[in-house]
């Protein structure tokens, strides 16, 4: 762990703070982080890319329904499987911190929810949303009857177009209205 | 980049044909287009109008959220313009949205894509008022300037909405920009990090980076290069928020298990220490630390006994504690001060009301930054898509509490939708008119629990006017505190019997019936103080009225600390056991968020109030505080779960504020000035023994000052001038409001 490969040359230290919303203090924490993801050979490799199932070891995502989301979506690999190089984990963390702004979080809410990555939410989507949402329990679920007014309510006050599908645009606006999703839309190591 | 640029040409291949065939889709109905959006545009025009003049350099909403829009509108551009469409035509059709899935999922791609970004003048023109799906009636004239700027966003041009010539042009832009804000905007992208890094390097090339340096600070010296360097680093320095690291790791754990709503009573109780801290140090400086030097020559070390530490009686009574140890003398003794004559009674004077000058500026400060945050704070519970898309809470990562908050979330989406379907079926007049009784029983339940323990303190502290020994002396204390702990119980009881409209509701009314009986409780005190003790000055009673006042005030800041420890220990850790063994349900309360935090209130107002008669109380305070963290900490992780019902952590925090700022703190603010204002000290003990008024005392040595000191009596001048003429009062508060 103390070998110089592993460590965070400065100059790169500097240019992901001024290109991310993470303080220093946070970056070397998410270096520490996600060298411990890494197989021993793996760290001196110059780029090293943690698979998905790495990642969603820790702790702050073990247990999220969206974690497979999460990782897709800041993942820039070829195969989009969700492995992460330690820039996408930065732009991750840069996304969900405290001071990103909420442009940025709705930006990446937006595309977490979009399951099937067509830009836009459609009924699919907004009923996988419901389902992570309510858990996996029977209790909790919602019936097939009540998803499909609960999805036909969120279609009716968002969808402002009416093409049946919820763009970034009426997403951000939906969001603009809630003052709890800035403070919501956070994942802190 | 390349993996993704080869990515996006096969999405975008797909697009050009939707796109040409969408081409057909407004020829052919211009008028119904027109029609539609009338109908469709829904939402605040007032949120619309404040995204529109958002300034360009507060990181805009145009580049995440127009970026699609604009990279397609580009496009969309060199179609409608080769149609000859009129300028609202284009206006109109340009700003609506695509019907095709299409052109979507090419515009949701083509976001994560360095090049398909726009390019951004300086002038905030371009990006500030493109239109948003919303404003489709509300476009503004300047997309006329889009058009003829048409060139400049050619983004389609060739047809792909990757090339390198858009980066270039990015880039070039964004050269046009000064240095930190060219970075603030490239932060603010949704771009992967290792895009910005290519288009910062094109940004800063090596030249440029020098030239960079030289823009921004133009001097060639060596000093100059340090400091400017200097700065950059210390801009890159942890921001202050962060650096308040106390408790950050306790706090993140309980966030995880609890949620946000339980995390801001934390955050509140951290942001009362700091305030109180503040206050502590400032006084300790300049008034204790002094005083403490040179000690008043009658006072004499006595026996010290514990219950003292109880009453404040005693030891504590003629000790740095409270306001009678302060002496009216001059400090000429030290080198220092013998230039400088440090005048005790001044200093504890301008210590108290600059102290309290500074934290009504950091509280106003505050309230205005929360409300600005959540500007619709008496909104009700908000519309289903608000509660699917943003209840979601990242922070929560124990499984449990993930379950709790599924659990939680479900609920509330099966009641509306329940009531969504109800709201048809009127409630009967019977229904209505029993609810309102209950309403009216209720109500008259509160407020009269209300105004017998007011009367039930009232009689007390008249009573007790003869000199009482040891714990008696904690009695009427005790009273009060008993009364803070048992009826916010009865008024728990009374919302559950009402059965509100909305959770939201019920919150607001039991924090007002709450608040109604801290006030009123507090009121019947001062005024027995301010209206009784100081103005009869009893010498039966005490010698010294102000230190009366000061011990009581330090009693009731104690008992309600050991009030509130009985109830962690038998509200929570009992009444767990109890109902887990006894009663067989597995069900642990439930932490009562609004009414800790009045808790929290109340004792500062009883230490803003009382730091006038004991200038060490903000110690006490911080001390409690600290305490009752890991307290409430241990006592929660053990005893509690998470509450059921949703609770919105920015109205509540922003009301909370508010609740700070106005009863509690304006109300010891107005306390303090009264007092020192109209009421006589004491003429045995204190600072300002001997004066007919505490501002007595800072006139008589304005007075000196001026036959001293030539820019002191023009400072002195200046300020009767202030207060003699009341003009002057209202401008600078008209200023600062």
């Amino acid at each position: 762990m103390g070998t110089t490969a592993s460590q965070l040359p400065k100059e790169s230290l500097s240019e992901y703070q001024e290109l991310t919303f993470l303080t220093k203090q946070e970056i070397l924490l998410a270096h520490r982080r996600f060298t411990e993801l890494l197989e021993g050979d793996e760290r001196n490799h110059p780029n090293p890319r943690v698979p998905m199932d790495a990642i969603l070891t820790l702790t702050e995502l073990k247990s999220n329904p969206f974690k497979k989301r999460i990782c897709q979506v800041f993942s820039t690999s070829e195969n989009r499987d969700g492995s992460l190089t330690f820039e996408d984990f930065l732009d991750l963390l840069s996304a969900f911190s405290d001071s990103a702004t909420l442009e940025i979080k709705s930006h990446y809410a937006f595309r977490i929810f979009d399951f099937d990555d067509d830009g836009t939410l459609d009924y699919g989507d907004l009923e996988k949303l419901v389902n992570c949402l309510t858990g996996e329990t029977a209790d909790t679920r919602l019936s097939s009857e009540e998803m499909r007014q609960l999805i036909s309510n969120i279609l009716d006050e968002s969808d402002i177009d009416k093409d049946g599908t919820v763009n970034l645009s009426e997403f951000q606006h939906v969001i603009s209205r809630s003052p709890d999703f800035v403070s919501s839309f956070k994942i802190v190591l | 980049m390349a993996n993704g640029g080869s990515f996006n040409v096969n999405i975008y291949e797909e697009d050009y044909d939707y796109e040409n065939l969408g081409e057909s889709g407004p020829s052919q109905d211009p008028f119904q287009l027109f029609k539609e959006p009338a109908c469709n545009v829904q939402g605040n025009p007032g949120d619309i109008q404040m995204e529109m003049f958002t300034k360009n350099s507060d990181t805009s909403d145009s580049e995440s959220t127009s970026s699609s829009k604009e990279s397609y509108n580009g496009c969309r551009l060199r179609s409608l313009q080769r149609n000859n469409w009129s300028a609202a035509t284009r206006r109109v059709l340009s700003s609506m949205p695509s019907r095709k899935i299409g052109l979507h999922s090419s515009a949701g791609m083509a976001v994560r894509e360095t090049c398909a970004l726009p390019t951004h003048q300086t002038s905030s023109r371009v990006s500030l008022h493109i239109p948003r799906v919303t404003q489709d009636d509300i476009t503004s004239p300047e997309f006329e300037e889009i058009s003829t700027e048409d060139e400049a966003n050619n983004l389609a041009g060739s047809g792909l909405w990757c090339t390198e010539t858009n980066k270039e042009q990015l880039v070039s832009d964004l050269r046009g920009l000064s240095e930190s804000e060219g970075l603030r905007k490239l932060r603010a992208m949704p771009l992967s990090l290792a895009d910005k890094m290519e288009i910062r390097k094109h940004f800063f090339s090596p030249l440029a980076k020098n030239l960079v340096i030289n823009r921004n600070f133009p001097c060639r010296n060596l000093p100059c290069m340090y400091l400017s360097r200097m700065w950059r680093h210390c801009r890159y320095a942890p921001r202050f928020s962060t650096s308040l690291k106390l408790w950050n790791s306790s706090m993140k754990k309980l966030s995880g298990r609890y949620g946000t709503g339980v995390l801001s009573y934390f955050t509140f109780l951290r942001t009362l220490l700091f305030i109180n801290l503040l206050f502590f140090i400032t006084t300790f400086l300049f008034l204790v630390l002094p005083q403490a030097i040179h000690p008043p020559p009658d006072s004499h070390g006595e026996s010290f006994s514990w219950i003292e530490i109880f009453t404040g009686m005693g030891y504590l009574s003629r000790s740095l504690m409270f306001y009678g140890y302060y002496s009216n003398i001059t400090i000429k003794t030290t080198s220092i001060t013998s230039m400088v004559p440090y005048c005790i009674p001044t200093a504890y004077f301008f210590t108290i009301t600059i102290s309290f000058f500074i934290i009504c500026i950091i509280l106003v400060y505050s309230m205005s930054k929360s409300f600005g945050k959540s500007f619709q704070v008496f909104k009700s519970d908000g519309n289903l898509s608000e509660n699917v898309f943003c209840s979601w809470d990242f922070k929560v990562t124990k499984k449990p509490s993930i379950r709790l908050q599924s659990e939680k979330i479900s609920t509330q989406l099966k009641e509306q939708l329940s009531e969504l379907a109800s709201r048809e079926e009127e409630r009967t007049l019977m229904q209505r008119f029993r609810n309102f009784l209950v309403h009216v029983a209720a109500w008259f339940i509160c407020l009269a629990s209300i105004f017998f323990s007011a009367l039930g303190v009232y009689f007390l502290s008249k009573t007790i006017s003869k000199v009482l020994q040891n714990l008696d002396l904690l009695f009427m204390a005790a009273v009060v505190s008993g009364f803070n702990l048992l009826l916010p119980g009865i008024f728990n009881f009374c919302a559950w019997m009402e059965k509100h409209n909305s959770p939201c509701t019920r919150v607001y009314v039991s924090i007002f019936r709450n608040l109604l009986l801290k006030i009123s409780l507090v009121i019947i005190l001062c005024y027995h103080w301010l209206g009784k003790i100081a103005v009869e000055q009893d010498p039966q009673v005490s010698k010294c009225w102000e230190n009366f006042v000061g011990q009581e005030l330090y009693r009731l800041l104690l008992m309600d600390f050991i009030f509130t420890v009985l109830y962690t220990f038998l509200g929570e850790f009992v009444w767990r056991i109890f109902s887990q063994k006894i009663l067989r349900k597995n069900r642990k309360p439930v932490f009562d968020i609004a009414r800790n935090v009045l808790e929290l209130i109340y004792g500062q107002t009883l230490t803003w109030l009382g730091v006038l008669f004991a200038p060490l109380l903000p110690a006490v305070q911080i001390a409690k505080l600290f305490v009752l963290f890991y307290m409430k900490k241990n006592s929660l992780m053990l005893n509690c779960q998470a509450s059921k019902k949703p609770w919105r952590a920015t109205h509540m925090t922003t009301a909370f504020i508010t609740l700070l700022f106005f009863p509690s703190f304006l109300g010891a603010a107005v306390f303090v000035a009264y007092t020192v204002w109209k009421i006589k000290p004491s003429s045995g003990c204190g600072p300002f023994r001997n004066l007919t008024s505490t501002l007595e005392s800072v006139k008589l040595w304005a007075e000196r000052m001026k036959d001293h000191h030539q820019i002191l009596s023009w400072l002195i001048r200046a300020y009767n001038a202030f207060t003699d003429n009341p003009i002057f009062l209202f401008m600078p508060s008209g200023l600062f409001l």
